[in-house]
C-alpha cells in the first residue's frame, strides 16, 4: 500500500497537472499570466509537464508596467526562446499614452494598482475567457477564499460572496458571454511547497531572488532597490545592502531582505527559519487589513 | 511526508474558527507579521485577550459581522504532517460552501458546544459528514471551560452523538473535550480535564491512519486532453492525458474505452520524460494505447474485467445548492470526471428532513434540501456507486440559464 502514496510534492504536482489540462479542455481561449515570479515560473513548468510533447494550449501574457526589474524581463525572454511558446505583452505605458489611467505622484507612487486596467483590456482585446494564475492561498486572506475556478463578471469583478460551490475536482468552467474565468492550479501550495518543487526540478530562477549586493533605501521600515522608477527627496539615503527579494513584483512596490542566501539549500533554510510571511514584504498589502480584497474585487490578479 | 485535509464542522459560535487559530498559534505556525496585524486588530474578546478567529475570517463582511461566510484554507505543517484545513461556515444559508470544503477532505472535526449539546447543525452536518462519504470523524466538544471541565456533560454528550451517528451511519467516531478558546487538548493536553485520557486534537490528526487505500478500487482514467503534438517527428504519437482517479493501471493491462466500449491494451505510460511500467490513482499520467481508436475528452479508460455501470438513468442523492429551487421540467447539464451532458430530474424520491432524519414526500426542492432523484442524461454516464469508489461516483449539476453549480450528485445505482 505504502507504494501507492504520492509524497505530498508529487501530490500538489498532479493536481496542478489536472487542473492545467481542465483548461486546456474546457475553455477556447485560455492565456497563461506569467510574471516573472517564481510562482509564474513554476506554473510553466507544470504546463511542460501537462502538455508535452505538444505545444501549450495557451499563450503566456505579461503584463509589463514597465518598472520591472531588468533581470525579470531578461529571463522572461530567454525562458520563452527556449520554451518556443508564444508570449504577450500588454504594457502599462501604453494604457498611460491613451489616458486610460493616470501615473500616481507622490512618494509613493507605483504602477502596481495601475496594472489592473491593462490586464483587463488585454483579457478583452485577445478574448481571453480564461486566465490561469500563480496565486496561493497561502498568501492572504482573502486569497485563502478563492475557489480553483474563479469566475469574474464583465468588469473583472470578484463577487467573495456569491462564489460557485465547487465540489471534489470537478471544476465547472461554465461562463457567459464577456465572463472569464481566473484559475489558480496552485492554489494549495504553500511559499514552501514552490521552493522546494523549484529544488527538486532544478529550475532556474532571475538572479533577483538570490543574495547580491545592490543599492537600496529604507521606506516605513522595508528595504527598497534604489531605482529610477523611485520617486526619491533629500531624506532618501541611499545604501549599499546585500540582500535577496522574496518576491517579484514592480521596484517600486516590492521590498528586499537582508539576506546572504547565495543558493536554493540557503532560501529554503532561511524561509523555514523565517517568521515574515513573503506578502509582508510588499507594501501594497499594507493598505489596510481589507486591501487585497478590494483590489481582487476590481479585477486585480 | 503526507497531507490530511480536514473541515471543521459545527453550528454558528461553536468555535471553529477559534478552534483553527488555536491549533495555527500553539503549534507556532503564525508568523510574525501576521501575529502582528492580530495583535494590532481592533477586534477583541469580551476579556481583551486576541480573538484569534480573525486569522481565518478573511472576508470584509465576515470581520464586520464576526461570522464565517465562506470557506477558507489554511495549512500548516508539523514534524509529521501537512495539513490543509478547510474552515466551513456554519450558517444553514451557506451550506453549499460547507459542502464545498468537505468534499475534498479526508476528515472532519464536528465541533459541539458543550452548553447546547446535539442540536439541529450538529445533525445537519454529520448527515452531509456520512452522505459525502468522509473517513473520519472526530467530535470536539467544546468551550468545557464553560461548564467547569465538567465529566457528567462531556459524558451526555458524547452518548447522545453516539446515537446520532448509528443513524446518519458515521462509523468509528473519536471524542475530545476541548476549549479552544483557552486552549486545552488542542495541541497540549488539559490539565483542567484530567479525567480524558486520549489524545489531543494535534496529536490525534498528526498519528491517525488516513491511508485509505483508493488503490484496492477499480482502475479508472477519465480522458482529460489529448496530446497530439502533429510535428514531423512526431506524427503518429498520440497520447490521452489525464489523472487516474482510481485503482491501477500497467503497460500491457487491457482496458476498455466507456462510453463506446471499444478495448486495447496499454502500449506506455508517460509521467513528463519518464516512463513508469505502473501509474497508480493521484497520478497525473499520459497514457498510450496500441490500437488506434477513436478517443477523446469525456470518454473514460477502465480496467476490462472491471468495468463501471454505464446508464442514462441513474439513482442518486442529491444536495441542492441554488436559491431558485430544483425544476423537473427544466433541461440541465450535468458535470462527471470530464463529461458535461444534458440532464432532466425525472423523479423526486423523497427528501430528508434534517431535523428528524425521516424522509419526506414532497416535490420541491429547495436550497439546502438534500434527498434522492432519479436523473436521466442525454449520454450514458460510466459511474461507480458514490459509496464505493467516491472519486468516479460524484457529479454535480449546473443550471444552464445561470451557468451556475446548482446541486451536487453521490450517484447510486441503475435506475430501471
Ligand atoms: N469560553 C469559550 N469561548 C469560546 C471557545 N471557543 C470559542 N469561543 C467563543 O465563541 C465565539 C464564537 O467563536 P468562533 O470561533 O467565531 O465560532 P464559529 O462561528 O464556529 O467560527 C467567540 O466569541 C469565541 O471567542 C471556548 O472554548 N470557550
Ligand atoms: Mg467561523
Amino acid at each position: 500500500m505504502s507504494k501507492h502514496q504520492l509524497d505530498y510534492l508529487d501530490e500538489l504536482e498532479a493536481e496542478a497537472i489536472y487542473i492545467l489540462r481542465e483548461v486546456a479542455g474546457q475553455f477556447e481561449r485560455p492565456a497563461l499570466l506569467f510574471s516573472g515570479g517564481k510562482d509564474s515560473i513554476t506554473l510553466v513548468r507544470l504546463a511542460e509537464k501537462a502538455f508535452r510533447p505538444g505545444k501549450f494550449p495557451f499563450p503566456l501574457v505579461h503584463i509589463d508596467t514597465g518598472h520591472n526589474f531588468i533581470e525579470t524581463i531578461e529571463y522572461r525572454d530567454n525562458m520563452v526562446k527556449r520554451l518556443g511558446e508564444k508570449l504577450i505583452v500588454g504594457n502599462v505605458q501604453d494604457s498611460i499614452d491613451q489616458g486610460k489611467v493616470v501615473e500616481q505622484k507622490g512618494k509613493n507612487a507605483s504602477r502596481n494598482a495601475l496594472q489592473t486596467v491593462t490586464l483587463l483590456d488585454t483579457i478583452a482585446e485577445h478574448k481571453f475567457d480564461a486566465c490561469i494564475g500563480g496565486a496561493r492561498r497561502d498568501e492572504e486572506k482573502a486569497r485563502a477564499k478563492e475557489r480553483i475556478f474563479s469566475v469574474r463578471d464583465e468588469f473583472g469583478q470578484w463577487d467573495p460572496k456569491r462564489q460557485r460551490p465547487e465540489l471534489w475536482n470537478i471544476y465547472n468552467g461554465k461562463i457567459h458571454k464577456g465572463e472569464n474565468v481566473r484559475v489558480f492550479p496552485i492554489s494549495n501550495w504553500t511559499e514552501l511547497d514552490v521552493w522546494n518543487y523549484i529544488r527538486r526540478e532544478k529550475m532556474e530562477l532571475p538572479s533577483i531572488y538570490f543574495a547580491h549586493e545592490r543599492d537600496c533605501i529604507t521606506r516605513g521600515g522595508q528595504l527598497m532597490a534604489a531605482s529610477p522608477f523611485l520617486n526619491m527627496d533629500e531624506e532618501d539615503v541611499i545604501e549599499r545592502r546585500n540582500v535577496r527579494f522574496r518576491t517579484v513584483g514592480d521596484m517600486t512596490c516590492t521590498a528586499a531582505v537582508e539576506s546572504y542566501a547565495y543558493e536554493i539549500d540557503d532560501i529554503i533554510d532561511e524561509i523555514s527559519a523565517s517568521k515574515i510571511s513573503e506578502r509582508g514584504a510588499r507594501m501594497d498589502d499594507k493598505v489596510s487589513e481589507a486591501a487585497m480584497e478590494d483590489r481582487k474585487k476590481g479585477g486585480y490578479f | 511526508m503526507e497531507i490530511l485535509k480536514f473541515i471543521t464542522a459545527g453550528s454558528v459560535d461553536d468555535g471553529k474558527s477559534t478552534l483553527i487559530g488555536r491549533l495555527l498559534y500553539d503549534s507556532e505556525s503564525i508568523l510574525l507579521d501576521q501575529l502582528e496585524a492580530l495583535h494590532s486588530s481592533n477586534r477583541k474578546n469580551d476579556d481583551g485577550t486576541i480573538d484569534l478567529a480573525i486569522l481565518t475570517d478573511g472576508l470584509k463582511a465576515e470581520r464586520e459581522q464576526g461570522i464565517t461566510i465562506d470557506v477558507a484554507y489554511k495549512y500548516f505543517q508539523t514534524e509529521k504532517r501537512k495539513f490543509i484545513i478547510a474552515d466551513t461556515p456554519g450558517h444553514t444559508q451557506y451550506t453549499r460552501n460547507m459542502v464545498t470544503g468537505a468534499s475534498n477532505a479526508n476528515l472532519a472535526i464536528i465541533l459541539i458546544d458543550a452548553r447546547k449539546g446535539v442540536i439541529e447543525q450538529t445533525i445537519r452536518h454529520s448527515f452531509l459528514v456520512s452522505l459525502l462519504g468522509l473517513p473520519k470523524v472526530v467530535v470536539c466538544v467544546n468551550k468545557m471551560d464553560m461548564v467547569d471541565f465538567s465529566e457528567e456533560v462531556y459524558n451526555d454528550i458524547v452518548k447522545n452523538y453516539q446515537a446520532l451517528a448509528v443513524k446518519v451511519g458515521l462509523k468509528n467516531v473519536v471524542f475530545i473535550p476541548v476549549s479552544a478558546l483557552k486552549g486545552d487538548n488542542i495541541v497540549n493536553k488539559s490539565t483542567n480535564i484530567n479525567w480524558y485520557h486520549g489524545k489531543s486534537l494535534l496529536d490525534y490528526l498528526e498519528t491517525v491512519e488516513i491511508n485509505i487505500d483508493d488503490t484496492i478500487a477499480h482502475a479508472r482514467f477519465p480522458v482529460q486532453w489529448v496530446v497530439r503534438p502533429q510535428t514531423d517527428e512526431l506524427h503518429d504519437y498520440r497520447g490521452y492525458a489525464g489523472r487516474i482517479s482510481s485503482g491501477s493501471f500497467r503497460v500491457n493491462d487491457k482496458v476498455t474505452v466507456l462510453p463506446s466500449g471499444f478495448s486495447s491494451t496499454v502500449s506506455k505510460i508517460e509521467v513528463f520524460d519518464k516512463e513508469p511500467e505502473e501509474a497508480f490513482a493521484g497520478m497525473s499520467v499520459t497514457v498510450h494505447l496500441k490500437d488506434n481508436i477513436d478517443i477523446s475528452r469525456g470518454d473514460i479508460l477502465v480496467n476490462t474485467d472491471y468495468q463501471p455501470q454505464l446508464s442514462q438513468v441513474i439513482e442518486a442523492d442529491l444536495c441542492w445548492m441554488d436559491t431558485r429551487a430544483l425544476d423537473t421540467s427544466h433541461t440541465y447539464f450535468i458535470q462527471h470526471n470530464s463529461k458535461v451532458t444534458r440532464c432532466r430530474i425525472q423523479e423526486v424520491l423523497h427528501k430528508v428532513n434534517i431535523n428528524t432524519l425521516e424522509k419526506e414526500y414532497d416535490e420541491d426542492f429547495k436550497l439546502n434540501d438534500i434527498g434522492r432523484i432519479i436523473i436521466k442524461t442525454a449520454d450514458p454516464l460510466a459511474f461507480d456507486p458514490y459509496q464505493v469508489n467516491k472519486a468516479n461516483g460524484g457529479a454535480i449539476i449546473i443550471d444552464s440559464r445561470t451557468n451556475v453549480t446548482v446541486g451536487a450528485l453521490m450517484l447510486r445505482a441503475v435506475a430501471d
